[in-house]
This record gives C-alpha cells, sequence and structure tokens, in this order.
C-alpha cells in the first residue's frame, strides 16, 4: 500500500488514510523523502487525523521521517494527531518531544511558513 | 459473551490483522475511544514482539469477568494472551526496565504495555517460550 505524497508550491501534502503497518510506514519513509529530493520542497505536513493506532515502531518510524526531511533541509510538521492517540503515545513513555506538530493541516502549514521565514 | 478471537502472528501482516481483531472486540465489550487506542496499541506491541523475536505464535483475545469480592465491585473487561515458543527471555526484569530494547525500538516495549493496561503478567522459559497476559478492565 502507498500513501499519496501531494506536492503544493514548496511543499508537500500528506494524509495518511490508511492503517499504517510496518512495511507501509517504511515505504512511505522512503518515497517522502525521494519526493522531496526530486521537488525541491522546503516544507511537509503530514496529517494523521485518521491515524487511530500509532505504536512505538510506528513513532519512531515517523520521528525518523522528520530526522531525514530535515537533513535534506525540509520542514516536517505533523498534524491533527488524536487524543486517544497523544494519550496513548505519552502513557507508552513516547514523547517525541523533538517534532513540531500542530492541531491541523492548517495550523500545520502556517507553522511551516513561520519556520521557514526565520 | 463469549467471543474469543484467535490471531496467529508469523507476518507484519499478523500484527495488523491482531490489532483490527482486538479494538473490534474492545469496541464490543464497551470500551471508549481512549482504552481501545491502549487496547490496540498493547495489542500492536505484544503482537510485533512475537514477530521479531519468536518469529510464529499467536494473540488470544476474550471478554472477561470478574465476580464482586470485599475489596472490589464486579467488573468487565479483556484479557490479551500473546504467547509463543521462541528463545525465552533470559533476564525478564531486564526487558521490563524502561530503555531497555533489543530490537532498536523506542524502547516502550514491555513496560509500555504494561502502563496502558491494569494487569500484566509475564512467564518465559528460555529455550521453551514466553507468555503474556495483560488485562484492561472496563472504567
Amino acid at each position: 500500500m502507498r500513501i499519496p505524497i501531494l506536492k503544493l508550491y514548496d511543499y508537500l501534502l500528506v494524509s495518511v488514510q490508511v492503517e499504517l503497518d510496518d512495511q507501509t510506514v517504511l515505504q512511505f519513509q522512503e518515497d517522502l523523502l525521494k519526493k522531496i529530493h526530486q521537488e525541491g520542497s522546503s516544507g511537509v505536513v503530514i496529517d494523521l487525523t485518521s491515524v487511530e493506532m500509532i505504536d512505538s515502531y510506528i513513532a519512531k518510524v515517523l520521528g525518523e521521517v522528520v530526522d531525514m526531511s530535515n537533513l535534506m533541509g525540509a520542514k516536517v510538521v505533523l498534524t491533527g494527531i488524536q487524543p486517544a492517540v497523544a494519550i496513548t503515545l505519552v502513557n507508552m513513555g513516547i514523547m517525541l518531544d523533538e517534532v513540531p506538530t500542530a492541531l491541523d493541516l492548517e495550523q500545520g502549514l502556517e507553522k511551516l511558513q513561520l519556520e521557514l521565514e526565520e | 459473551m463469549s467471543i474469543q478471537s484467535n490471531v496467529e502472528v508469523r507476518t507484519e501482516w499478523g500484527i495488523v490483522s491482531a490489532r483490527q481483531a482486538g479494538r473490534s472486540l474492545a469496541k464490543k465489550i464497551g470500551f471508549e475511544s481512549v482504552d481501545q487506542s491502549r487496547i490496540t496499541t498493547a495489542i500492536s506491541e505484544l503482537a510485533r514482539n512475537i514477530y521479531l523475536y519468536a518469529g510464529i505464535g499467536e494473540i488470544i483475545m476474550e471478554p472477561v469477568e470478574q465476580e464482586a469480592t470485599p475489596s472490589s465491585p464486579y467488573r468487565r473487561g479483556i484479557r490479551i494472551i500473546a504467547r509463543d515458543k521462541g528463545p525465552g527471555i533470559h533476564n525478564i526484569r531486564e526487558v521490563m526496565e524502561d530503555g531497555f530494547t533489543t530490537s532498536g525500538g523506542l524502547g516502550a516495549g514491555l513496560p509500555g504495555v504494561k502502563r496502558l493496561m491494569d494487569e500484566f503478567e509475564i512467564e518465559s522459559t528460555v529455550g521453551e517460550g514466553t507468555e503474556v497476559r495483560v488485562i484492561k478492565w472496563l472504567r
């Protein structure tokens, strides 16, 4: 299963609408980095509104996506993390505190713009 | 309610099937969304341990009831059993420490599962396998 990655001006938009299994999330990591390279994107918003579960492995891979994109020079913001998902992650002791987040897609795009203007 | 669900884990798809079956059972039992997420995530961690360390095993999910006792009222919940015939765990105390990981994960593994659930038991014999039993009670 491939997660679609959309281009919007200098940004990439991703809305995760599928149940994340290990293979899908790894494939997405690779696809996103290639797309950043190909399009010369400066920022990425990954919207997780439809994601009902993030376990420690998926959290790790998402954290890596953010680090890898930063290395390439693109900023990533994760948006729309569900209350139940946030509670579960913190209960497990997973903080993702280095990862930029925003409430929704709109605020995620604003955050990207602010960060890139700096 | 006698709706037991038994999922074999031998591939990454087994991890997905186990947590889908777990979410559906948790919903049927009446857990709200935050506990559904805790239960599903705990199942995912347990199934991944089987896949990574034992290669093959099973996740059994079932409703559980407990009669009232002097110290606690009648309650219902979900029980999850993760069983494998893998290599077993040498030092259980070590794997229950926060931050311990051999898979390069975030180290949430078993201590994370323990924090998400209300009851947690683990039995493991080197060379024979591991069984983890957890329960979440309805609030």
